[in-house]
């Protein structure tokens, strides 16, 4: 393997400085004592983390967002496991046609669904529940769940479930016990990436929130559309915190590359 | 491998999730494409009738069509941007020792998965006014003389959109170079080739159905992103999606706004598509 020359590195350098600077100069801020948007000159402060506890909007639209990824991401990783398995045991008429259908809200631009859905909810008097998200935020993160599940069905190892139905493992325990077990990583993962979309959407989502059901990244946005001051910052900084957190989990559990390109190549 | 089935054996299995599929997507898709088509007023709303007024109106008012070029602009600057640094930074990666490999790729990849808003605050406030870090930073290295507007400028917005869709292009571009054999340039470099050589005639063209696949990723996303123009590029200026934000919960038109979103829908499928068959034609005997 050869080394990377000196304008190379050069390069590199300048290149993750450019990816790094917006996150960094987020958090950097984040810690100024100063009431205007200024680089902490005189020592961290955590003022403003401490300010955030002063606007209730903020914790609670936190909590939405929790809430809304960890439900839709579950009905849509229920929903997957089963097409996944269809998908990648099963030839049938209308295979391909089904599984576009099932990956098309990826092509489709947000702001595109956003307005489907509203017109839709609207329409059936449900505009502004949460239940409008929810059901918004399935169709939003299902290919994310069906990606990851269908490559961990497709590789996974049928010979063992053969050797289990010999031994007389019913239906139920055959999934339970062996089938499930073995997609596990795939499954996980395609929950935690689901998670994390749904968590930071917001170009749908902002058609959708009404102010009760505000999610963080939307009552971010508005806010930023108002004024930008330190506050927001602070706030942008936690949820920069926590998704490098579960970055590092889902990194270590399956290797980020593989999640985000959708194959499970460290597995197999 | 794969056992053929009717569709109704495996039935048991897609139902579920292809009725949600049909009744929450497929459904409220027609109904954006009817409303497109219904008219509106000040006064009297919503009204379900059927008129092309919208739809002549989108492509005939000059303001939706500078709007529309505005947004085509952007997206391929942005693209340009993303390709031209995002493919020697790929390839900087797989030459690299495999131990900072891994920081490097969590470091570029990782912001993809960071919300879209936190990272355009990020550029919000390098840009900040004539004295913000990005221009005192270019006037520092000599690069500029005087400081170049960002906020609220194209320029702006099309450096922030780049970042926000790096990730892509580096991701499509990492995943063609994992298939390139290292004999091959090995082979090259053995006979004499320069490295320059190596890269221009024996790297790049098996990377090229990477590079492409990824551009067209980053366009369509370029094209459909909402947060960062509407951040960076402020009230003023306009691209497709923030238009159709501002007509659906501002002005209150909603089938003028239904047929902007439908209109951008139809406008970068058919680039995807284009693109992607011209893609798959040219390198056919990549994806064989």
């Amino acid at each position: 393997m050869k080394r990377n020359g000196p304008i190379a590195l050069i390069f590199h350098a300048f290149f993750v400085t450019f990816m790094v600077a917006p996150i960094l100069v987020v958090c950097v801020v984040a810690f100024t004592s100063h009431g205007y948007l200024s680089l902490p000159t005189d020592g961290l402060s955590l003022r403003w983390f401490r300010e955030i506890a002063n606007y209730p909007e903020f914790v609670r639209a936190f909590w939405t967002s929790i809430y809304l990824g960890a439900v839709s991401s579950t009905v849509a990783v229920v929903l997957a496991v089963p097409a996944a398995l269809a998908f990648s045991r099963y030839d049938f008429t209308g295979k391909g046609a089904l599984a576009a259908f099932f990956l098309s809200p990826l092509m489709i631009p947000h702001v595109v669904l956003g307005i489907a859905f509203l017109r839709f909810f609207t329409q059936g008097g449900l505009s502004g529940t949460m239940a409008a998200l929810i059901i918004s935020h399935i169709i939003l993160v299902f290919p994310f769940a069906l990606r990851l599940t269908l490559s961990a069905a497709t590789g996974m190892d049928r010979s063992i479930e053969s050797a289990a139905i010999s031994l007389g493992a019913g239906n139920l325990t055959l999934f339970r016990r062996v089938t499930l077990p073995l997609i596990l990583p795939g499954v996980i993962s395609g929950w935690a990436l689901s998670f994390i979309q749904s968590f930071d959407e917001v170009t749908m989502t902002v058609f959708l929130a009404a102010p009760g059901t505000e999610t963080l990244p939307v009552r971010m946005f508005l806010y930023v559309q108002d004024n930008i001051d330190p506050l927001v910052t602070s706030v942008s900084a936690v949820v920069i915190l926590i998704t490098m957190v579960a970055l590092m989990i889902l990194d270590r559990l399956y290797g980020l590359d593989a999640v985000l390109s959708g194959h499970s190549d460290r597995n197999s | 491998m794969a056992e053929r089935r009717s569709p109704i054996a495996v039935a048991p299995l897609l139902l579920p999730a292809t009725l949600l599929f049909i009744a929450v997507l497929a459904i409220p898709l027609i109904m954006t494409l009817m409303l497109s088509f219904y008219s509106w007023g000040q006064y009297t709303g919503i009204v379900e009738d059927f008129t092309v007024e919208n739809w002549v109106e989108v492509f005939t008012d000059p303001y939706f069509g500078d709007v529309f070029l505005r947004t085509l602009r952007i997206s391929v600057f942005a693209t340009l941007l993303a390709a031209l640094f995002g493919t020697p930074e790929a390839y900087i990666l797989k030459r690299m020792d495999p131990r900072w490999r891994g920081i490097f790729l969590l470091v570029i990849l990782g912001p993809l998965l960071m919300s879209v808003v936190a990272r355009t605050l990020g550029w919000a406030l390098l840009f900040g006014g004539n004295s913000g870090v990005a221009n005192q930073l270019l006037m520092g290295i000599g690069l500029i003389d005087s400081p170049i507007p960002f906020m609220f400028t194209e320029t702006g917005v099309v450096i922030a959109l780049a970042h926000v869709m790096m990730p892509f292009m580096v991701l499509s571009v990492w995943a063609s170079l994992q298939r390139l054999d290292p004999q091959v340039e090995n082979a090259a470099r053995s006979l004499g080739a320069s490295q320059a050589t190596v890269i221009r005639r024996v790297v790049l063209p098996q990377i090229m159905p990477g590079i492409l696949s990824g551009s067209i990723i980053v366009f369509a996303l370029s094209a459909s992103a909402f947060a960062t123009p509407a951040i960076i590029g402020g009230r003023r200026l306009k691209v497709a999606s923030t238009l159709a934000y501002d007509e659906f919960l501002n002005t209150l038109d909603w089938p003028l706004g239904a047929a902007v979103a439908v209109l951008l829908l139809i406008a970068i499928v058919l680039i995807i598509v284009a693109s992607n068959r011209l893609v798959e034609r040219r390198y056919a005997e990549v994806f064989r």
